[in-house]
């Protein structure tokens, strides 16, 4: 009798809700936003400690939220996640029509450059905003950025003028380049060269890594790879060896192996980064642990970036005291947004190309080294404006 | 003749100092697990004691016989004996406590706790918890008002002031500061509160009746960068004429002119200052300086700072007992 009651009841209240959905999205105090990733098979990295996980991004995003929500508690406005993952092998686009087809006007993204240009240029996208979470591309904020795009990971040239920042106040000027086969590689490398001439570093010498060691976990296998990194690194007089490595290859491979004894630095071995593991500056310790609590594994880069998108959204919807995603995104794209996460800087959205200025972190796997922007490299501005591609010479034009 | 002089002025210095402070300086250093102890008199440190991990805020009881510790990494409050200089008892306090308020009665703590999102209020006699309220993401602030009835609790990453009635135990209203806000610190007339934002930048003066921002106070350090001025300590003069503001990695503590809210002078101290403190006659502040491990004492006459006492590692917080 109590249990047929109770089904009643429900259905009774499932009724009502449906009836008042539509109501909710036209301005009540319910703020929702879209998730859309692709699962990518990502190769194995080099190392066998640091597998990629297989809910990166979205356990930042799902954070964000319970950090809005506790917020919202005390403003009146709740916060919905509209989770689309699409396969490996499945349609983007047909994940973003069923966010929109929810109403959903605020979509974080977890894509790579071309599927985000695609799903951002579908009719449906009119009137939608992406949080690109996924990608480091300069392009994406350059020459191929749109006026609905927001970047929430520091671009490739952001992470290289951090690092070099940091090579040059260490007076470690003479840097010796290493650069795998990726698009991603030969981006970072060209951002390297850039930063040199920027911040008055010197490359040396740029060499390309063609070495297949083959059957690495084989034993022995190490005692080619220590003579051939001795071979590709003799007779040249360098003080830091850059190496531009995303896919993990090869890159973990050169510490200690070099001919001359030279700390490695970029994708791997002291590694700028929007985040990273031994990060507990700035609060950040608080961050890491309620990550750890939830996701049962520590926060990686894109983690982050998720949670920064999703928390960017709840800023501008506590401070303008609305849920209508015009309103949010007319705030946070405006001077008065201020985004605090745990890096000791105001952040917020740089108008030009719509990259959130951030301070970069330098670290490698067990200790943070050092946070760009460095002492003493000025910016009219804002000092955080020294990192990444400045107003005057972007190539964006937001048409 | 300059022998004599030099006597003579030594003479006048030991004098003024006695005059000027007979207090004891207790320091939590959060890095290496110990509260440094300061002698008012010649500025010197004189002792350090071992206590739990990870010490930040500290208060003494409404006694000065004991002092309160936020062992934050221990999960729990100690208490140090001030005659024995050993932690006589631990308290609860739920998970991660970093900072807390003392009720004017004594009796209770309130403690803020930054990963559960909780303030918990602790009987100090009875040793035990009586109650958690639910507040915004990362609990820090704690400021109780003069006459005990209302607590206003910060939340780092809410962004608001929470006012929370202490006879109900309910939050009764939230203020919208700007971002990570630190401290609340009341006027001793209870008309005002003063609240913190690190990132924001800015200091917001809270109407206590109206529950309204009056007055948002900015910072400009010549040749500091604004990303460096993160405001947290503040301390308020009783007559409300004088404000210190510590600027953490601006390395400068802000005198605000609490009438007008005119900020008059920058001194500049220690690295990344944080917590600030009276001592008993409000003649001297006391900042700590996490990153140079040293606390200034400022003079408030002059508006200088006087002398840089080396204590120990990431030193947080700081009371001056009389």
């Amino acid at each position: 009798m109590s249990s047929w009651r109770h089904a009643t009841l429900l259905m009774v209240i499932l009724i009502v809700a449906a009836a008042l959905a539509p109501a909710a999205s036209a301005g009540e105090e319910t703020v929702r936003i879209g998730w859309l990733s692709q699962a990518v098979k990502r190769s194995l990295p080099l190392s066998y400690l640091d597998q990629p996980p297989q809910d990166e991004g979205i356990q930042g995003a799902r954070l964000g939220i319970a950090d809005n929500d506790t917020t919202g508690h005390f403003t009146g406005q709740s916060f919905i996640l509209a989770e689309a993952i699409v396969p490996e092998d499945g349609d983007v686009a047909a994940g973003l029509r069923e966010l929109t087809a929810k109403g959903i006007r605020l979509v974080v993204t977890d894509l790579a450059a071309p599927e985000l240009l695609s799903a951002a240029g579908m009719p449906e996208a009119v009137g939608i905003t992406f949080f690109d979470t996924g990608s480091a591309s300069d392009r994406l904020r350059g020459e191929d950025c749109r006026a609905n795009i927001l970047h929430l990971l520091p671009s490739h040239a952001m992470l290289a003028d951090g690092l070099v920042q940091y090579l040059v106040a260490k007076r470690w000027q003479n840097l010796l380049l290493v650069v795998g086969h990726g698009d991603g590689d030969r981006e970072f490398a060209g951002d390297i060269h850039h930063a040199a001439l920027k911040f008055q570093a010197r490359i040396v010498q740029e060499k390309p890594w063609t070495f297949i060691p083959g059957a690495r976990r084989t034993d022995t296998g190490h005692f080619a790879i220590q003579a051939e990194v001795a071979r590709f690194t003799q007779g040249i007089s360098y003080d830091v060896l850059v190496v531009a490595d995303e896919g993990d290859e090869f890159g973990d491979d050169l510490s200690y192996r070099t001919f001359d004894p030279r700390p490695v630095a970029g994708t791997q071995a002291l590694v700028p980064t929007a985040w990273a593991r031994p990060h507990e500056q700035w609060g950040a310790t608080q961050l890491q642990e309620r990550f750890l609590h939830r996701a049962k594994r520590w926060m990686t880069d894109r983690d982050y970036a998720a949670w920064m998108a999703v928390r960017a959204i709840g800023e501008a919807a506590t401070r303008t005291k609305s849920a209508d995603p015009a309103a949010i995104l007319a705030f946070m794209r405006g001077d008065r947004f201020e985004l605090a996460a745990y890096k000791g800087a105001r952040l917020s959205f740089r108008s030009w190309d719509g990259q959130l200025r951030q301070p970069v972190l330098l670290a490698d796997a067990r200790s943070l080294v050092s946070v760009s922007p460095q002492p003493g490299f000025l910016h009219q501005f804002s000092e955080l404006d020294t990192l990444g591609i400045d107003k005057p010479e972007t190539k964006c034009r937001m048409g | 003749m300059p022998n004599g002089l030099i006597a003579a002025v030594a003479i006048a210095f030991l004098c003024t100092a006695r005059i000027t402070a007979a207090d004891t300086i207790y320091v939590s250093n959060e890095k290496d697990n110990t509260v440094t102890v300061v002698d008012g008199k010649t500025l010197e440190p004189v002792k350090t004691i071992p206590v739990g991990q990870r010490p930040r805020g500290i208060l003494l009881s409404k006694d000065a016989k004991s002092l309160y510790i936020c062992a934050s990494d221990s999960d729990h409050i100690e208490v140090l004996d001030l005659v024995s200089d050993k932690i006589s008892r631990t308290l609860p306090s739920g998970a991660d406590p970093e900072y807390f308020a003392l009720d004017p009665s004594g009796k209770l703590l309130y403690v803020a706790n930054e990963d559960d999102n909780l303030v918990t209020v602790v009987d100090i006699d009875r040793g035990e918890v009586v109650t958690e309220i639910p507040v915004g993401v990362e609990p820090e602030g704690m400021g109780i008002s003069p006459d005990g009835k209302y607590l206003v609790n910060t939340s780092e990453t809410t962004n608001m002031a929470h006012v929370i009635d202490t006879a109900t135990r309910r939050v009764i209203a939230n203020i919208l500061v700007d971002s990570r806000p630190r401290r609340a610190v009341w006027t001793a007339d209870a008309a005002q509160f003063w609240v913190s934002a690190e990132i924001g930048g800015s200091v917001s003066v809270v109407d206590a009746a109206k529950r309204e921002i009056v007055k948002r106070i900015t910072f400009a350090v010549p040749g500091v960068p604004t990303e460096a001025i993160q405001p947290v300590g503040i301390a308020i003069t009783r007559d409300r004429k004088l404000a210190f503001v510590g600027l953490g990695p601006a390395n400068r503590v802000a005198v605000v002119d609490a009438q007008s809210y005119e900020v008059l002078k920058y001194l500049l101290v220690g690295q990344r200052v944080w917590s600030l403190a009276f001592n008993p006659d409000q003649s001297r502040v006391y900042t700590t300086n996490g990153v140079s491990n040293d606390i200034s004492v400022i003079d408030v006459a002059s508006l200088k700072v006087i002398k840089s006492v080396p204590v120990g590692q990431a030193p947080w917080g700081v009371v001056s007992r009389p």
